[in-house]
């Protein structure tokens, strides 16, 4: 799935490197909590969070995730987005909640990461 | 790459807006030399989670890291509280993080368990009221370029 048809399935705006649509993703994770995101270091592409804050555009470098989807229509500030810039992270604010933004991407086909 | 590079980073204790860019340097200058994405991703993860524990349970430490032939080496030393009960520190889930620090997306009981997963080798000392170091040791394949 291309983060493109994410940002339409999710309703998203689209707030930063809109050059990078056209990326492939395969795999996604929804959380708040960013050590939870870390114990799970296979190649997972997006990250769905409540949480706005400097912390989960870290995490998902780390991780060389290629997006984060901030739900419930949250917003990031101005240092938020240079970092994603330069660190090359797809941000998208989607009005949805995160049950339903979750839901809507894994019935369109987008896997998440079981535990084995 | 034979020739060893060593980067030392101060990390600050009071604030979190700064918490895991020395991890996003590192990973930056590991890029570079060579070293496949997946064990740069694993050594990135180790120092970031052990970077945010020195700035939310140690008011911040020093950082050496030695990027060798062979290996990579992550030293992590604080001058913080110290941890009475390590066994108990390592176990998943187990967090003394208060509400404020999981409003910030932390106190998952998690990053102590990721550093010893994703490292070869691993090693905790703690002493309360002197402090904590962490020591992870991420192998690296041979015959690199
Ligand atoms: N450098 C440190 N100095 C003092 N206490 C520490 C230090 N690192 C970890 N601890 C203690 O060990 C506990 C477990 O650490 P761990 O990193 O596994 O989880 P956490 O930091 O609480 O949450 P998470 O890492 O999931 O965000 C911490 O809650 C804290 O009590
Ligand atoms: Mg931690």
């Amino acid at each position: 799935m291309k983060i493109r048809e994410i940002s339409e399935i999710l309703g998203a705006e689209v707030l930063c490197c809109h050059e990078l649509l056209d990326t492939d993703v395969h795999s996604a994770c929804g959380c708040d909590l960013m050590s939870d995101v870390l114990a799970f270091v296979k190649d997972q592409s997006v990250l769905l969070t409540g949480l706005v804050n400097l912390q989960s555009i870290r995490t998902a470098d780390m991780m060389d995730m290629k997006c984060i989807v901030f739900v419930r229509g949250k917003k990031p500030d101005d240092a938020m987005l240079n970092l994603a810039v330069e660190r090359g992270i797809v941000l998208l604010s989607s009005p949805l909640r995160m049950y339903i933004a979750c839901g809507r991407l894994y019935s369109a086909g987008l896997a998440g990461m079981s535990e084995e | 790459m034979t020739e060893q590079l060593v980067l030392n980073y101060s990390i600050a204790g009071d604030d979190f807006t700064k918490a895991g860019e020395a991890a996003a340097d590192f990973k930056t200058v590991l890029k570079k030399t060579g070293v496949p994405p997946d064990i740069i991703r694993r050594a990135a993860i180790c120092m970031y989670e052990g970077e945010i524990n020195m700035v939310i349970h140690a008011d911040g430490g020093d950082a050496e890291i030695i990027i060798g032939a062979d290996k990579i080496e992550i030293i992590l030393a604080d001058r913080g509280p110290g941890i009475p009960d390590i066994e108990l520190a390592m176990q998943e889930g187990y967090t003394t993080a208060p509400e404020n620090i999981r409003s910030l997306g932390f106190g998952a009981g998690m990053g102590l368990p990721n550093m010893k997963r994703y490292s070869d080798g691993f090693d905790i000392k703690s002493a309360p009221g002197v402090g904590t170091t962490v020591k992870m040791t991420i192998m690296l394949p041979k015959n690199r370029e």
